[in-house]
């Protein structure tokens, strides 16, 4: 309200209050500018294309449909599977990167020779673009030239050395396996933070007192990393749901629709069938369904807050 | 027993070494096996005898060189623009108390929130008209845009790190509050600039999807799409994939380095996108 950082007197020349109402504007018109034409704009569009026929090849579509999208998707078993695919990925992408990356930040959290090089490399991987990281995976996958397959057959996991991505049953491991790789530092790399955070004489006091390590892992470290634990899980929940980039390099979806997620049904829909009406439609339904979500997260938040 | 232990952590260590190393190191053993011994020799740790030749053959004979050059004028122009961008909005939120500041904030966090891929559908439709499809002016903006919020949060946190008696100090001598910022605080920022150029580097580097949706011919495809057509159209010739994947790893993995003592921070601040 009072442009308090110049430590204002009172009464200043109107001109001068003014340039100071100004400022401040000046400094944020660029993002301004920017978010508002690139990302706003484009989602009202967007969510009015929901309600629309827009079809990139057809020039006579464009007209109101009203409806019609969502009744076509109340019927459409592919985005139904979309959707328990997106629990599934989500679901088990978030926990495995969190049980791994909580392992990995207790490890490093101890000081041994060489921490600083075994934390570079056990890092890297997040900074593998993703597009890689997914074709990376798929030629892991590839029993012509990635060595996985051979070695799940001599573990006895598969019967013959085939292409687990290419398999119905098998293909979601594969996107959430290359996840749970580029995913973990994510993690690792926010609890370490938390981790260090943790006044170390509290644990020096617990063990005067005779506490063995799991209590004091239970009653010391836990309920520390307890909300920085839920804020993240939250909030990569959301992130991850939206993460299609692993599955389009992937598999694209298939085989028969069993690695589609909602965010890749999207994508699908507008890149290949060019189809932006039917795209926004599941883009609304997604947003609706992440908003409830994100109230979940700003609820919990609030609490956290309060007991603190 | 504690011997036991430590013996233990450093193997758990290893393992984890292992797991995040082993499918780049299979990248690049790929890259410089001969193609007679890729399928005659299986699974083995090192083929019997090394060469360049992919290497050699994608920089001469394919486009990756112009993906490569178009990746790197898009996220080195993207990088730019919203180091510069974030800095000044980042410094505004850091310094200035203001009406409409929530608001701002919360604009910019709400962006960070939705799904992008709903705005890949619209935003080829806005751009298509004014001719900013298939090139990468058009992508730079829209990376731009992306990126912005983010690296304001960064950015801000940085700022929030500087003394106000600096550029209070500066102002009281007759200097102007920007002035004061361009000369005294941005300088003293430089470990945060770099650090933002380097993610924000890296995020750019990376894009796929609006990138397969907004470029369609090979003149202005950046690394990613150019790499995802190559394995498509000739998905026999690993060798060439993996040494072209070689070569689009070597930026991410400059910048890493450039940002690894901000990763924390970087972490942070970008919690809501990460």
């Amino acid at each position: 309200m009072i442009p308090t950082a110049t430590g204002s007197r009172p009464r200043k020349p109107f001109a001068r209050r003014i340039a100071h109402t100004v400022e401040p504007w000046l400094y944020t018109a660029p993002v301004l500018v920017l978010i508002i034409a690139v990302m706003l704009v484009p989602l009202v569009l967007g969510l009015s294309y929901a309600f629309r026929d827009i079809q990139l090849l057809n020039p006579f579509s464009g007209g109101f449909v009203g409806l019609d999208h969502f009744r076509e998707l109340s019927q459409d078993t592919a985005f139904y599977r979309a959707l328990r695919n997106t629990l599934w990925w989500t679901g088990a992408s978030v926990f495995l990167q969190f049980f791994f990356g909580l392992i990995l930040a207790l490890l490093l959290d101890k000081p041994f020779a060489g921490r600083g090089l075994a934390q570079a490399l056990v890092f890297l991987p997040w900074a593998v673009p993703t597009f890689l990281a997914g074709l990376n995976w798929a030629w892991m996958f590839n029993p012509v030239i990635g060595p996985l397959p051979h070695w799940m057959v001599s573990l006895g996991i598969l019967s013959a050395p085939n292409n687990i991505l290419a398999d119905p049953q098998l293909a979601m491991w594969g996107p959430i396996i290359a996840n749970v790789w580029w995913g973990i530092p994510f993690f690792a790399i926010t609890l370490l933070a938390a981790l260090q955070a943790i006044p170390r004489d509290l644990y020096e006091a617990a063990a005067i007192d005779g506490a063995n390590p799991l209590q004091r892992f239970t009653s010391i470290t836990l309920p520390f990393l307890a909300p920085t634990i839920a804020i993240t899980v939250l909030l990569r929940t959301v992130w991850i749901a939206n993460f299609a980039d692993l599955i389009i390099v992937m598999t694209n979806g298939g085989p028969a629709d069993r690695t589609q997620i909602v965010a890749s049904y999207i994508f699908t829909q507008a890149f290949k069938r060019l189809d932006f009406g039917y795209a926004s439609a599941i883009a609304l339904v997604l947003l609706v369904l992440l908003l409830a979500y994100s109230m979940v997260i700003v609820v919990i938040r609030q609490r956290l807050i309060e007991k603190d | 027993m504690g011997i036991l232990l430590t013996i233990a952590h450093r193997l758990a260590i290893l393992v984890y070494v292992a797991f995040a190393l082993f499918p780049l190191y299979w990248l690049l053993k790929v890259s410089v096996t001969p193609n007679d011994l890729l399928y005659s020799e299986g699974v083995r740790m090192w083929p019997s005898h090394a060469t360049l030749e992919h290497y050699r053959y994608v920089i001469e004979n394919s486009a990756f060189p112009i993906f490569f050059r178009n990746s790197l004028i898009v996220a080195g122009s993207t990088a730019l623009a919203v180091t510069l961008i974030s800095s000044l909005s980042g410094y505004a939120l850091s310094r200035f108390v203001f009406r409409g500041k929530y608001a701002v904030v919360a604009l910019m966090l709400i962006t960070q929130m939705f799904p992008l891929v709903m705005l890949v559908a619209p935003i080829f439709k806005m751009l298509s008209p004014l001719g900013l499809t298939n090139s990468l002016t058009g992508l730079i903006i829209v990376y731009t845009a992306f990126n912005v919020p983010f690296a304001t949060f960064l950015m801000q946190s940085f700022f929030d790190g500087i003394p106000r008696d600096l550029e209070d100090a500066a102002m009281i001598d007759g200097a102007s509050r920007f002035t004061a910022f361009r000369q005294i605080i941005l300088p003293l920022t430089l470990p945060g600039i770099a650090a933002t150029l380097g993610f924000v580097f890296t995020a750019a580097w990376s894009e796929l999807l609006f990138a397969l949706m907004l470029i369609s011919g090979n003149d202005s495809a950046t690394f990613p799409v150019g790499l995802l057509t190559f394995v498509s159209k000739f998905s026999v010739d690993f060798g060439q994939m993996m040494a072209a994947g070689v070569m689009a790893l070597v930026p991410a993995c400059l910048f890493f380095l450039l940002i690894q003592r901000y990763l924390v921070q970087g972490l942070t601040a970008g919690a809501v996108k990460g």
